[in-house]
């Protein structure tokens, strides 16, 4: 079975094209954000409005930069679930201070973020959304109204997939949040992941769920 | 000897970085069970390769270190361990120190990722250094030589762990074995693929309910082939190992073969009004180590 290049930014038509169990090679720039980034993201940038969550939001001065930045990466981009382990590297001649590598960079559980994904793929327009363990309806129901999918990369992967990621194009909100929380900006090279739920409001993890669940009721004796 | 950070920070090297031999050996033979070209196969080979890179980069196998968590075990007075040892004489608050140094040291070095948030305020500490972390427990046994044992166990899977009291209706789950068995694969279709599967599970049965975790994540250091003493609870770990398989999660929650590798099952005494069943779900990436010091000797396992 050979993988499918996608490349980031991925138009609709190219995700509409995808079926669960698809083999993906994912390659651009993508943005790492996890438990604390999504609950900034929807509260500071989605939620909040002057007539309570109808018209557009009211963004704080102080986070006009970072919103319109990721408005620019997550258009028809990706976001990671992950909270990576990183070094810092030397820096270059003329420089105080040395950029960042990716030592280690598996993917965290996705479920936790089901309360925010689908406002966050609609208000930002993102066609895929990686990390492991599936999510749940809302987040299918997000993927086929918006055009998106829900990559899973495999848990644990850590150093294999941090070979895959080229540089750290930036990092923002690490004091915040932490080095695990922090949204990093990187450029991946055929990161390799399987599409577990599709445009086609298909969800492996429903099915694997369904199956299971007989399976248990038999040894149950029920 | 005197001070044995520098051999702390070797053993969190090892535990992050290289799998055990026969948990890797594991995962081998549970590639070679999934159909080839599924998505259970292609997990399973992505996870090899994986450990190889990580054992040869000396890079964390997974970014998700957890806690670490560290059990000490500690030789006992001389009288009982020997007059020539001279491990008799260690001081567990300087083992605390050093442990301590050498987890913000392995920080430093990238083979953890800063893990200890502050759940109050929600700063993380950026080295791994917090209240009641890393966690560590001191033991004082019959041997005659200082032994610590490593286990670095991520919040998924730790997420996925569970506690169940029995007699648990939901399940029709009794005070049994066969309760337990209910509630162990109950808790794996549960967890599905969010706890990293496939998985070795840890469990205790009995005691109180912080001693039943503990006991369960002990169960993890036991070798994946061996063989329970207690007739009743080997017979339960195979038919738990089978049985848990027979849900066909397998790898990721992708579906497959191998949901499950290994079954350990310990046995406390409980009291008389509780039967707690504590269920230490491992992700695949099974890290524990070892080490033994017999005086100037360091050896890592």
């Amino acid at each position: 079975m050979s993988a499918i290049d996608l490349t980031v930014p991925i138009s609709e038509e190219a995700v509409r094209s995808l079926h669960v169990g698809d083999t993906v090679q994912l390659s651009g720039v993508i943005v790492t954000g996890r438990d604390a980034a999504h609950k900034y993201m929807v509260e500071t940038f989605i939620r909040p409005s002057a007539d309570g969550g109808q018209g557009a939001p009211i963004v704080p001065e102080s986070e006009r930069e970072l919103y319109q930045e990721l408005k620019r990466l997550l258009s028809e981009g990706a976001i990671y679930h992950c909270g990576p382990v990183v070094r810092r590297l030397p820096p270059h001649e003329g420089e105080s201070e040395g950029g960042w590598q990716f030592v280690a960079a598996g993917p965290t559980t996705s479920i936790r973020e089901e309360v925010y994904e689908p406002d966050v793929i609609e208000h930002f327009g993102l066609r895929g959304v990686i990390g492991k363990g599936g999510m749940g309806p809302h987040t299918l129901r997000a993927c086929q109204e918006h055009g998106a999918v829900y990559l899973h990369a495999v848990g644990g992967a850590a150093s294999l997939i941090a070979d895959a990621v080229q540089e750290v194009v930036a990092v923002h909100k690490k004091e915040a949040f932490g080095v695990p929380e922090a949204f990093w900006v990187i450029r991946v090279k055929d990161f390799p992941l399987v599409v577990t739920m599709d445009t086609h409001g298909e969800s492996i993890h429903d099915q694997v769920e369904g199956a299971s669940k007989a399976a248990l009721d038999r040894l149950m004796g029920v | 000897m005197d001070n044995l950070t520098e051999q702390f920070v070797e053993l969190i090297r090892r535990a992050a970085t290289d799998l055990p031999s026969d948990v890797e050996g594991a995962l081998r033979e549970a590639r070679d069970r999934e159909a080839p070209g599924s998505a259970a196969e292609g997990a399973l080979n992505t996870i090899l390769e994986n450990v190889a890179i990580a054992r040869d980069h000396a890079t964390p196998i997974c970014q998700d270190t957890g806690v670490p968590i560290f059990t000490v075990y500690v030789p006992g007075c001389p009288e009982t361990a020997g007059p020539s040892s001279d491990a008799a004489h260690v001081s567990t608050l300087s083992l605390r120190d050093q442990i301590e140094a050498a987890v913000a040291e392995a920080t430093e070095r990238a083979y953890l990722r800063p893990n200890a948030v502050d759940p109050v305020t929600g700063r993380n500490s950026g080295n791994n250094l917090g209240d009641g972390f890393p966690t560590v427990h001191f033991e004082e046994w019959d041997e005659d030589y200082l032994k610590v044992d490593l286990l670095l166990k991520g919040g998924g899977s730790e997420n996925v762990s569970t506690q169940v009291k029995l007699p648990h209706a939901p399940l029709d789950a009794g005070r049994d074995l066969d309760g337990v068995r209910k509630v162990v694969l109950d808790a794996v279709y549960q967890a599905q693929g969010k706890g990293c599967a496939p998985a070795v599970l840890g469990i205790a049965i009995g005691a109180d309910r912080g001693t039943g975790y503990v006991h369960a994540k002990e169960q993890l250091f036991r070798p994946l082939a061996d063989t329970n003493p207690q007739a009743e609870l080997a017979e339960l770990e195979n038919r738990l190992l089978r049985e848990c398989n027979q849900l066909d999660i397998g790898p990721m929650g992708f579906g497959g073969k191998t949901t499950v590798f290994g079954v350990k099952i310990g046995a406390y005494h409980r009291l008389p009004a509780c039967y707690f069943v504590s269920i230490a779900y491992m992700c695949w990436a099974c890290r524990r180590a070892s080490m033994a010091v017999r005086g100037e000797e360091v050896s890592f396992q």
